[in-house]
């Protein structure tokens, strides 16, 4: 479209270099945390991901067990064993820290004494003497492991850590926390489109203005609400409405197990929340895309006597699927992403963290397993990257009806 | 887990089902007690009274939550930052005379500017330069999907893709953070940046520009693609070259583009709260005010008052783009 891409020119080659140094850049860290994720504990700690995918080497020291362990070959006593535990070869050893690569897999060390010393590449040693060893003997080696990776951490976060249910409770908020404001929006928006009433203009400029409005003002509000509601429906917790509110989960219990009223940090609490917090921008963007509909259409319908309802059902919302769709992909994002309004509207125990939660938890405690870290992480993050990829046409176009005047 | 799931399934059901039905029902009932059908002149009538109440219908549900979640909190909010901690006693403006002493609440503050100064031109500019860039080279499709990839992760994802990068180790370790690694391979010392004062908030930063820039690429390449091509063939045969027509030829043209970019940003900067929360929780002077007023609002007992009035402080930040955004949808709206 400009003159510039056409020649071959080296503007061309810096504009492909330039570029390709940003995606690097974009990429990288992401694509750290993902290598590491399936490398093992040991190999994260002793070297950085970027080696992975050559063989690394390390250096190590391992003690020979004591004299109780050796056996008697012919006039010789033998401790055998075999410093590699997870694969891999010797590349050198040695008996001292001084010269701890002074020979070679295979050769024999001399310890002095008639004692002999020798490691094969396969890891397998021999410490021999002519009398009774008192064992004990280190052996300094170089190991050299091949790329490996493993699924390890995933289904240790996935069955130790409480990964799966974090999983569970995240998916648990966001699909209701998308559902439910994009009913109430999508009405809303056709109503302030097509529909005369007054007010509507102040009604939008009021709804414009929300969209700015910081979610933090309103926790401690909705908070102490809500609080204020689970008290004010405490009923009898062994009559009917108690033991259905019991059941349903809705319910919470009062300290001295009398009285149960609706509990204030549950799921339902969290999803009118986020209904409540992505109102605006769900109607904003839909009242922008319906009013683009054809105008003769929905006149031609209103001539031959559609009622506004159904003119909604049958050929306003039919029509707007892409809006709805992009709306929907944002409020799935941000609801599954959120981590403040789960952390203040759940409680906080294990069982009922979601993923984000889990992962500021895990920062917390385990802030150098990155093993465990990175793992989590992935999981948490694969929903949306897959959302992300998959319907990305969409929340482009969402982004542009957002933004673009 | 299974009777969790067997909940939320059911809630959506019960919930879809109670939307379709207010809003199905309550059109039926509109209709039965103002009958269209009704002979002669109270046909007409019916008809427009209930033409003035249908859309209250259908906005209703949608105003009553947006009350209810947005509009109330603000008010209660303002009453709440005139009283003490539990939210009763009155206190008057002790509250705000505190969030102008307070030296932590300076930091943040302090903090937050800076936030606001980097951050959104830092993503809007690279986001300008990528999407130049790619809208010029065959694999620019892919490249923009790999730029706007972190939008589509949380805050607390990033933190820790982040945290990995700045990892470190003592001099003598392997470092197997990118950084440090990269600095000792160049012959540096290993640092533990985010504990380095005042330079570990660029290093917060940096996280949030490597979400927005994506964000700012997407819009602003289609900004770059509307504009018409005459006005860059006539300088190209006045010859400009490719910078000139770009910083005086395209940038001009999508200036309330580049604006409309740099005020959201804007806004997510100062609602950010995740990033530095997760990262060091405002310790080695990182703070910023979002940070704090979750602190003062549910840390330690929580303090109600100065919660409420740090969030009040962060809004009134909001309100002059809140004013400008009204404008333009007007203006807008005038258009139509």
């Amino acid at each position: 479209m400009l003159g510039l891409g056409g020649r071959k020119s080296p503007l061309v080659w810096v504009m492909h270099l330039s570029v390709l140094l940003l995606v690097v850049l974009w990429t990288l860290p992401t694509a750290g945390l993902f290598i590491t994720s399936l490398r093992t504990a040991d190999q994260i700690s002793v070297s950085g991901w970027w080696t992975a995918l050559s063989s690394a080497e390390r250096n190590a020291i391992t003690r020979t067990p004591d004299g109780s362990a050796e056996t008697q070959v012919g006039d010789r006593y033998v401790i055998a064993g075999n410093v590699l535990k997870n694969g891999g070869e010797v590349v050198a050893f040695g008996r001292s820290s001084l010269k701890p690569t002074q020979f070679k897999p295979g050769e024999v060390a001399d310890l002095g004494d008639g004692i002999t010393l020798s490691v094969k590449a396969d890891g397998s040693y021999e410490l021999s003497g002519p009398t009774k060893l008192e064992g004990g003997q280190r052996i300094f080696y170089t190991a050299r492991t091949p790329p490996a990776f493993t699924l390890g951490n995933y289904a240790h976060v996935l069955s130790a850590n409480g990964m799966l249910r974090a999983f569970m409770n995240s998916l648990t908020v966001a699909v209701p926390a998308t559902v439910i404001p994009i009913l109430i929006a999508a009405y809303a928006a056709f109503a302030l489109a097509w529909m005369p009433f007054p007010g509507r203009s102040l009604l939008i400029a009021i709804i414009v203005g929300l969209l700015v409005v910081p979610l933090q003002m309103s926790l401690i509000p909705i908070l102490t609400l809500y609080n204020d509601i689970g008290k004010a429906t405490a009923v009898d917790a062994h009559g009917v409405i108690g033991t259905l509110m019991h059941y349903s989960g809705l319910g919470q219990m009062s300290d001295d197990g009398t009285q149960i009223g609706l509990n204030p940090k549950s799921y339902l609490g969290v999803w009118l929340a986020h209904t409540g917090f992505g109102l605006p921008l769900a109607i904003f963007l839909l009242r922008n895309y319906m009013v683009g509909l054809p105008r003769e259409i929905i006149e031609s319908a209103r001539v031959d006597g559609a009622t506004d309802f159904q003119i909604f059902t049958r050929i306003v919302l039919p029509l707007s699927f892409p809006a709805l769709a992009s709306f929907a992909i944002f409020q799935f994002l941000w609801t599954w992403n959120d981590l403040l309004v789960a952390t203040v509207f759940l409680s906080h125990q294990q069982d009922s963290l979601v993923m984000t939660g889990k992962l500021k938890d895990l920062l917390g405690s385990h802030g150098g397993d990155w093993e465990i870290l990175a793992a989590s992480a992935f999981i948490s993050i694969s929903v949306p990257l897959l959302v992300f990829f998959a319907l990305q046409k969409y929340l482009v176009r969402g982004l542009l009806a957002g933004s673009v005047k | 887990m299974l009777q969790q799931l067997i909940t939320a399934g059911l809630t959506i059901a019960v919930g879809i089902t109670a939307a379709f039905g207010y809003f199905y029902g309550s059109n039926i009932l509109l209709d039965l007690i103002f009958p269209s059908k009704a002979p002669g002149d109270r046909g007409t009538r019916n008809i427009r009274r209930a033409g003035v109440i249908r859309p209250w219908l259908f906005v209703g549900p949608a105003v009553l939550a947006l009350t209810l979640y947005l509009v109330y909190p603000v008010v209660d909010s303002i009453w709440l930052s005139f009283h003490g901690r539990d939210g009763h006693e009155f206190v008057g403006l002790k509250n705000y005379i505190w969030f102008v002493g307070d030296a932590r609440i300076r930091a943040a503050f302090l903090n937050n500017l800076l936030w606001l100064l980097v951050v959104p031109a830092a993503s809007t500019f690279l986001g300008l330069v990528s999407a130049a860039l790619t809208d010029r080279i065959f694999w620019g499709n892919l490249a923009k999907s790999l730029i706007f990839m972190p939008m589509a992760i949380s805050f607390v994802g990033a933190t820790v893709i982040w945290k990995f990068v700045y990892d470190y180790r003592a001099a003598n370790q392997t470092q197997i953070g990118l950084l440090n690694a990269i600095v000792t391979w160049f012959g540096g010392a290993p640092e533990a940046w985010i504990t380095v004062p005042f330079w570990n908030n660029f290093f917060l930063m940096v996280i949030l520009v490597w979400i927005q820039t994506g964000f700012a690429m997407v819009i602003l390449s289609a900004a770059l693609r509307g504009i018409p091509e005459e006005t860059i063939e006539a300088a190209v045969l006045d010859g400009a070259n490719g910078l000139q027509i770009f910083f005086r030829i395209m940038v001009p043209q999508i200036w309330s583009t580049i604006a409309v970019v740099w005020t959201t940003i804007t806004i997510t900067v100062l609602k950010v709260f995740d990033i530095v929360y997760a990262m060091t929780n405002g310790q080695w002077d990182t703070d910023v005010l979002a940070n704090q007023m979750y602190v003062w609002m549910f840390e330690g007992g929580g303090d109600y008052g100065r919660g409420a009035t740090i969030a009040l402080i962060i809004m009134l930040l909001v309100v002059p783009i809140m004013i400008w955004n009204i404008r333009n949808a007007r203006r807008e709206m005038e258009g139509r």
